[in-house]
């Protein structure tokens, strides 16, 4: 049994000052025990002597000085992890919420995990077919890569999302997957457009949630992604899974991680949030990968809301340091109504030049790619010249580029949400499109791909 | 060696009391499960360390010893090919204890201790032998051949020197000093903090050619040099990196992955042995000692990565090689040392960042240069550095990125905009520079051509009048230029577009020779200078811009080395043609 302290000394925001400890390690687990018996969880994060800062995972509503009791268990946060997690709901702390049974646990896991041996990794080169053109095409996903969306409030980042998990599949395996979808400080309605949407398909079956709403405790969230990637590690890597993770919204708990930076008054990084963001952000990307000599894979989708549209808030900024590229909605095509409105000339990913090609996706795919990027980039330079000077001010060639750019929303990146294309069909678009413009101009394309689509 | 007890701990950073006997600087070990830490403060008889592993677990009471020698790197036979993690651990050794995640308190030796190396001796007994001298050498790999020199403050006599197969660890030498005898090893080793001596540094003189032509005929760096590449996430810093690693002309490369992405280092892992140099034919990894640090590793090694990094650089530098390191990324090491300094709870200069960032970055940066080594003979070697700078948001007036400008004297701009078009290298030819110009300009038009500089600086001056055009053009639209000015443009766009962009996924593209560079660049200004002449004399502009000989420009860039002679004379020919044909008669 462990010893119990009754020596709180402050309580300041998610913050609590513990007297007199001992035997207290850092990064310990704790447990505070309230005068009517609940019990809460926080964890130590300083320790000077013998005085513990300890951090709450919870609300620290109720808590008493004087007969709340504290007990620290000699161990880090763990997860009892199970394949019976597939198509269970738990909360952001990894507790059930699902009136299920609590979970047996194969075993436990430290939810910080370790850090990934680089000389251990595999490079990820497997290509993956979601169905939607403006990433198929252009921002090719592989499996065992963190791409994430940039998002911006109000725009239908959710529905991509769910598109992706619903549509995601690697050609011609019948492999194991598995979603681990981890909310955190989302709202219901949101959340509930995902379990609906993994409903409809019978995904649902192998997801594993966690739960994370808006008016749940914000300092909760900091666990959340660990929580889930601790289970997403455990299928992928011991049970050969290929894991789809969604973290959504990535921006709600940076937000919470400069509320516990605020209240241990360190000194702030840009806009006030702390500076080690930047690591602490790698230490939940870089869990995605593929390791040599396991089957599974950890592939990573982070959602983040851009506040104020700016790509260059530490938030975004940070995350693309980090991530291999990224997905980045733009308001002004969904206000043209193009869906999903993908911006696909500042998106990006990294890995895509491994994962396509001839064998993988078709031999084309890397020439009329870049050819698609540089005409639609000219398409709309040319279409912005037209808006100062008016049509009649753009060359002949120039007036093709901005019909090109037009046609390339529409047909191309404007697909729906129900449109599953194989990766064929959105090649064979991208040459429908290429064809509009004078064969010469097809500079970055080899004369025999120009023999055999151009035009066809 | 003193030991003392755990008093605090706060993240990396661990406050021991009963340090009264350490010095500043040391090596200790932290806890039962011995991690590794510096001491980087003493306040009485309290030590701070900061711990190069994960300490949670951690608490007061735990013993702290240290060790009584500051951080250092085993410098020797075995370090090429070899990926380290950032306090010179070798990352292949810790899988085989730690399996594919990394746990702590690993303890291996950087240099392997088993493996048995042909030692030839070059001195003889009785030979007179200081500092820096070599007394053998080993062949460490099929390019590579490590000179095993005398170490730092050893002069003297031989008095013994064997030769056949020894490990590192094993006495191949004894040297008779005045104060006594001095056994050698082929291992030696050295502080990481302190820059390697020499005996004078000399100013750069000729460049570092690196194959990618925006970087060799635009801001060429030199040997010796130090530059910077600033730019937001996605304008292709990390492929830069790589491309310099790959193709520039050292013979030693140290490549420091220090917070950067786990993938990129395997990358790096799984391509370098598949690639060759084009200069010795062998494996690129034949000569490349890899540091990965990654961003999910602990924090404080971070920090030291890039010394550890620097210091094996200089080792091979003072053999009298050229040896080019990258460090990609510093400001994740800036980031790692503002985390520390606010633990430490020092006062922050500007972002948090402490006061003594610039005075770190400008040590750092100054331990590059071309230098006459120390030793009877007077090796030359060479050690240039190539820094990443990841500015938040790509804005350059944030700290880390202008106290780099400071100190650099190449700046290779990043341009996310360029980025977008898909322009690669997405460097911007506007605003990057190089200060090495003048002093290369001799080396260039002895060694390529002697119009070399000539030839770049009228490039330059197209593309500068390019930027004033679109001004213009964004006014008043295309129509209002005059033809000479259209063709301008034209030629721009051509310098833009065949020359400067360079796809370093393409088997050939990838690396060009200066000469190649030199063809290419003569090429699309000859297309310009004709079409002037051309012009002059009548020829319709329709028709010279529309010539089918630039298409073979365009294409000239994926023309084999082995074959640019003959395509060269060919496309001169053409265009030669062409231009002609523009003033023919009758047809306009």
């Amino acid at each position: 049994m462990p010893k119990e302290y009754r020596t709180i000394q402050e309580v300041a925001g998610p913050l609590m000052l513990v007297r007199g400890v001992e035997h207290v390690t850092y990064d310990e687990l704790g447990e505070i025990e309230l005068a009517g018996g609940e019990v809460r969880r926080c964890k130590v994060l300083e320790i000077n002597g013998s005085d513990a800062l300890v951090q709450l995972f919870e609300s620290s509503t109720g808590i008493n000085l004087s007969n709340s009791k504290v007990r620290f268990l000699g161990r880090s946060m763990e997860l009892g992890v199970s394949e019976d997690m597939l198509g269970r709901v738990f909360d952001g702390m990894g507790r059930p919420i699902d009136d299920g049974p609590e979970i047996l646990p194969e075993a436990r896991m430290d939810i910080n995990g370790l850090p990934m041996n680089p000389a251990a990794r595999s490079y990820p080169e497997e290509f993956i077919q979601t169905g939607v053109s403006a990433i198929d095409g252009l921002n090719t996903l592989v499996r065992g890569q963190k791409l994430p969306i940039f998002s911006a409030s109000g725009l239908p980042h959710a529905n991509l999302a769910a598109q992706i998990a619903r549509q995601a599949k690697v050609l011609g395996t019948g492999e194991k997957f598995a979603v681990v979808f981890a909310a955190m400080g989302i709202t219901f309605e949101e959340s509930n457009f995902f379990v609906e949407s993994f409903k409809e398909t019978g995904a649902i079956d192998r997801t594993v949630l966690f739960v994370n709403l808006a008016n749940d405790p914000a300092i909760e969230r900091i666990s959340t992604p660990r929580v889930a990637l601790t289970a997403a590690e455990y299928l992928a890597f011991e049970k050969d899974m290929h894991v789809l993770v969604i973290l959504t919204d990535i921006t709600n708990y940076a937000d919470a991680l400069r509320e516990v930076s605020a209240a241990r008054k360190e000194v702030p990084g840009r806009r006030g949030y702390p500076g080690y963001m930047y690591t602490d952000l790698a230490s939940l990307y870089e869990r995605a990968g593929r390791q040599n000599g396991k089957k599974g894979s950890i592939t990573m989708i982070p959602i983040l809301t851009m506040p104020e549209d700016d790509k260059t808030h530490p938030i975004p900024d940070l995350t693309g340091y980090i991530t291999e590229g990224q997905i980045i909605l733009s308001r002004d095509l969904y206000r043209k109504g193009v869906t999903p409105p993908i911006d696909v000339l500042p998106s990006l990913s990294r890995l895509k030049d491994k994962g396509i090609g001839e064998g993988k996706t078709r031999a084309d795919h890397a020439n009329t790619m870049n050819q698609l990027f540089a005409a639609y980039a000219r398409g709309k330079d040319a279409k912005e010249l037209m808006v100062i000077l008016g049509e009649a001010a753009l060359t002949e060639i120039d007036l093709v580029y901005a019909r090109f750019a037009d046609a390339f929303e529409k047909e191309y990146v404007s697909q729906g949400y129900g449109t599953d294309r194989s990766i064929e069909e959105t090649l064979d678009i991208g040459w429908k499109l290429l064809s509009m413009l004078p064969r010469t101009e097809l500079k970055r394309i080899d004369d025999k791909y120009l023999d055999m689509y151009y035009g066809k | 060696m003193s030991t003392g007890v755990i008093k605090k701990v706060a993240g990396p950073l661990v406050i021991a009391s009963g340090m009264r006997d350490a010095n500043m600087f040391d090596v200790v070990r932290v806890s039962r499960q011995r991690l590794i830490g510096e001491i980087i403060e003493m306040h009485g008889d309290e030590a701070s360390i900061q711990v190069y592993e994960e300490t949670s677990g951690l608490g007061p009471g735990e013993p702290v010893e240290s060790m009584g020698v500051p951080m250092s790197v085993e410098l020797g036979p075995g370090l090429i090919t070899s990926i380290y993690d950032g306090i010179q651990r070798p990352l292949d050794d810790i899988m085989k204890v730690s399996g594919n995640n990394l746990k702590r308190g690993v303890e291996v030796p950087s240099l392997k201790r088993d493996l048995k190396w042909e030692f030839v001796p070059t001195v003889s007994i009785g030979d007179e032998v200081e500092t820096g001298d070599i007394i053998g050498t080993v062949q460490e790999t099929i390019v590579v051949q490590q000179k095993i020199m005398v170490p730092y403050g050893v002069k003297g006599t031989v008095k013994e020197i064997k030769s056949g197969e020894f490990t590192v660890e094993e006495t191949v030498a004894v040297i008779e000093t005045e104060k006594g005898e001095k056994d050698l090893t082929l291992m030696q080793r050295w502080p990481v903090r302190r820059g390697r001596p020499y005996q004078k540094k000399l100013s750069p003189d000729m460049p570092l050619v690196t194959g990618q032509r925006v970087i060799d005929t635009f801001f060429p760096l030199a040997k010796g040099g130090v530059a910077a590449v600033p730019g937001p996430f996605g304008s292709g810093k990390t492929v830069i990196q790589h491309q310099l690693a790959k193709w520039a002309e050292a013979d030693i490369v140290v490549y420091i992955g220090c917070g950067e992405r786990g993938n990129e280092m395997t990358d790096v892992l799984n391509e370098f042995p598949e690639l060759k140099d084009p200069k010795t034919g062998q494996s690129l990894m034949q000569r490349t000692v890899l540091i990965a640090n990654t961003s999910d590793m602990p924090v404080a090694a971070r920090e030291a990565s890039i010394y550890t990094g620097i210091t094996i650089a200089e080792y091979f530098r003072d053999m009298g090689y050229s040896v080019a390191l990258m460090a990609d990324s510093t400001s994740r090491w800036a980031e790692a040392l503002r985390e520390m300094s606010g633990r430490l709870e020092e006062m922050p200069g500007e972002e948090g960042y402490p006061a003594y960032l610039g005075s770190r970055l400008a040590q750092f940066y100054e331990r590059a240069g071309h230098v006459i080594s120390l030793g009877k003979e007077g090796r030359e070697g060479a050690l240039s550095v190539i820094g990443a700078v990841s500015p938040p948001g790509g804005d350059i007036s944030e700290p880390v990125s202008q106290a780099t400008l400071r100190i650099v004297k190449v700046f290779w701009g990043l341009d996310s905009a360029l980025a977008y078009k898909r322009h690669f290298p997405a460097i911007n030819w506007l605003n990057s520079y190089s200060l090495y110009l003048d002093n290369m300009e001799l080396w260039f038009n002895e060694h390529v051509e002697a119009d070399w500089m000539e030839n770049r600086q009228k490039m330059m001056t197209i593309l500068q009048e390019e930027a004033e055009l679109e001004e213009i053009v964004k006014m008043v639209g295309m129509d209002a230029l005059s033809a000479g000015d259209r063709l301008k443009m034209e030629a721009a766009r051509s310098i833009r577009e065949d020359f400067l962009h360079q796809n370093s996924f393409h088997e050939i593209d990838t690396y060009t020779s200066l000469k190649k560079q030199y063809m290419m660049m003569h090429l699309v200004l000859a297309f310009y200078e004709e079409s002037v002449a051309a012009l002059e004399k009548g020829a319709p502009l329709q028709k010279l811009i529309q010539m089918p000989v630039r298409e073979q420009i365009g294409r000239f860039k994926y023309v084999p080395e082995d074959k640019v002679e003959e395509e060269y004379r060919k496309v001169n020919e053409e265009l030669h043609v062409e231009i002609a044909n523009t003033l023919g008669k009758g047809d306009f």
